[in-house]
């Protein structure tokens, strides 16, 4: 038995509103992640699944329980965590290969050492040839790949992505969704991915983890046990029908999805 | 070429009304028979601008003109980036110094000329004390919003990497303000030329603001136009040069909204 890389127990978030009300936004999240594994978590709008995910980089502070990463508890941000937005939020200033480099810079690591490595993150992400050009010549999903490459670049054991291909149009998500996998199975990290889209959540994971709202908790783990390399034929497949539509009716059960 | 003007009727145009003007202008001065002491003709005002730049007379003025407005905008630049930047980096700062800002910025900076005279003296410091006061709030202002105008998603990002305070200034929220500094250095340098004249009217020896006011007393009119022109023409090179450096600078933004002072 390997040892889990994350142990979420008992996690609790608070917000104290503007008008001194309690809102309990996470009640209760306990999660374990092995090395490796490719976890979704689907909910619907303001069910705390981003919440979670800052928790996770250490961008937010938990009200109550324990976040650790290795053993080692989580209190803010930290060197071995890569964190992929919503919006690429690139540097409109810097070329596609120094917007890569950001971390290392920040990180004061030996650049020379982590230039080969940004250039090869690049060629996986497939941006070959556009290292010297700036974010506002890409395009809306080659930028979110650039983003990919610069979370990837300081090799960081775990991948936080908070909706990264909420932005895009549909065929370029599921082009994305598809490379995503690519990357992740030839670099080998672990992965917790953020969505509202039940089948986008199915196709990527291999364990999708339900939340329900107010408070956020965690409603079922989904195990998916689709065969890897996965394609977009599957999604047209009965065993992927049977997780899309467990989880759905996990959502209508509880009345959530209107 | 038939195509690019009718894409462009207006390229034409532009030098056509300068050329309708003038001689509107001349035509009125000398069917109305028009004192010279009143309105002098385009023709006598280029004739003194062709002698005043002959005789190296305006050249000399220019550049005590030139030096104190680059000397004024020099000085209103560095301190405006450096408190702009201290200002919006400690809420403290800008608390407290808030109020002041605003009762300053308000005040019509020129009426202190005379006061800046008897403290400076009649030479070129007094002059560059006025423009570089002239010019400051105009960059500050800008400075101070373009720092605080940064997105929070880019501060996450930074945050999430761990980045200090310095990095997060250096590598983020400077380089965001720069539009709004440029904005905010073109408004400063036009203002370093007027704090200039302003100043050699309240009291100079030299300059093209003293110079005017020597032509003025000598009713010499015609005198008046010419540097009034040589003056469009020192305020328009130096916009000119503000717009190439922040092109290339800037080149990822489009120019901000400009915040006057």
């Amino acid at each position: 038995m390997v040892a889990p890389l994350i142990v979420v127990s008992d996690l609790e978030k608070t917000y104290t509103t503007k008008g001194r009300a309690l809102v309990k936004a996470l009640g209760g999240i306990s999660l374990s992640i092995e090395p490796g594994e490719f976890i979704t978590i689907v909910g619907q709008s303001g069910c705390g699944k981003t919440t979670l995910l800052k928790i996770l980089a250490g961008l937010l502070a938990r009200s109550a329980g324990s976040v650790t990463l290795r053993g080692e508890p989580v209190n803010g941000p930290r060197r071995d965590i890569g964190v992929v937005f919503q919006d690429p939020v690139l540097l409109p200033w810097r070329t596609v290969l120094d917007n890569v480099m950001l971390p290392i810079q920040v990180l004061g690591l030996d650049r020379r050492h982590y230039r080969t490595i940004a250039v090869e993150l690049l060629r996986l992400v497939g941006l070959v040839g556009f290292e010297d050009k700036y974010p506002q010549e890409l395009s809306g999903g080659m930028r979110q790949r650039v983003a990919i490459a610069r979370a990837l670049v300081h090799e960081p054991s775990l991948l936080l992505m908070d909706e990264p291909f909420g932005a895009l149009d549909a065929m370029t998500r599921e082009f994305m969704n598809l490379e995503l996998l690519r990357i992740w199975q030839q670099a080998k990290k672990t992965v917790v991915f953020i969505t509202h889209s039940i089948p986008e959540a199915v196709f990527l994971a291999d364990r999708v983890v339900v939340m329900s709202a107010r408070p956020g908790r965690i409603v079922e783990i989904v195990h998916v046990d689709l065969p890897r390399p996965r394609d977009l034929d599957m999604m047209a497949s009965d065993a992927f029908g049977v997780y899309t539509r467990k989880i759905r009716h996990l959502f209508d059960a509880k009345g959530w999805l209107d | 070429m038939i195509d690019y003007l009718r894409e462009r009727p207006h390229v034409p145009l532009i030098p056509l009304v300068f050329v309708v003007f003038v001689l509107g202008w001349e035509w009125i001065v000398r069917a109305w028979q028009i004192q010279a002491f009143i309105l002098p003709a385009p023709s006598m005002i280029w004739a003194a601008l062709a002698g005043g730049l002959k005789s190296q007379l305006f050249i000399a003025h220019f550049w005590v003109t030139l030096s104190e407005t680059l000397a004024g905008f020099g000085i209103a630049a560095v301190t405006g980036i450096v408190l702009g930047a201290v200002v919006s980096q400690f809420r403290i700062v800008e608390k407290t110094f808030y109020p002041y800002l605003v009762a300053l910025q308000t005040l019509p900076k020129i009426a202190v000329a005379p006061l800046i005279i008897v403290w400076f003296g009649f030479g070129i410091t007094s002059k560059i004390v006025i423009a570089a006061m002239v010019a400051f709030f105009p960059v500050l202002v800008n400075v101070i919003v373009g720092l605080k105008t940064v997105d929070q998603a880019k501060l996450d990002l930074m945050r999430s990497l761990n980045a200090t305070r310095w990095q997060t200034f250096r590598m983020v929220q400077f380089p965001n303000a720069l539009p709004f500094v440029f904005a905010g250095l073109d408004i400063a340098i036009v203002f370093s030329v007027l704090g200039a004249i302003v100043g050699e009217f309240v009291g100079a020896q030299q300059g093209l603001g003293n110079l005017i006011l020597q032509y003025n007393f000598a009713l010499d009119i015609a005198g008046v136009f010419a540097v009034l022109i040589l003056l469009a023409g020192l305020g328009v090179s130096l916009h000119l040069v503000m717009q190439a450096l922040q092109k290339r600078l800037i080149f990822w933004a489009e120019p901000e909204e400009v915040i006057g002072a």
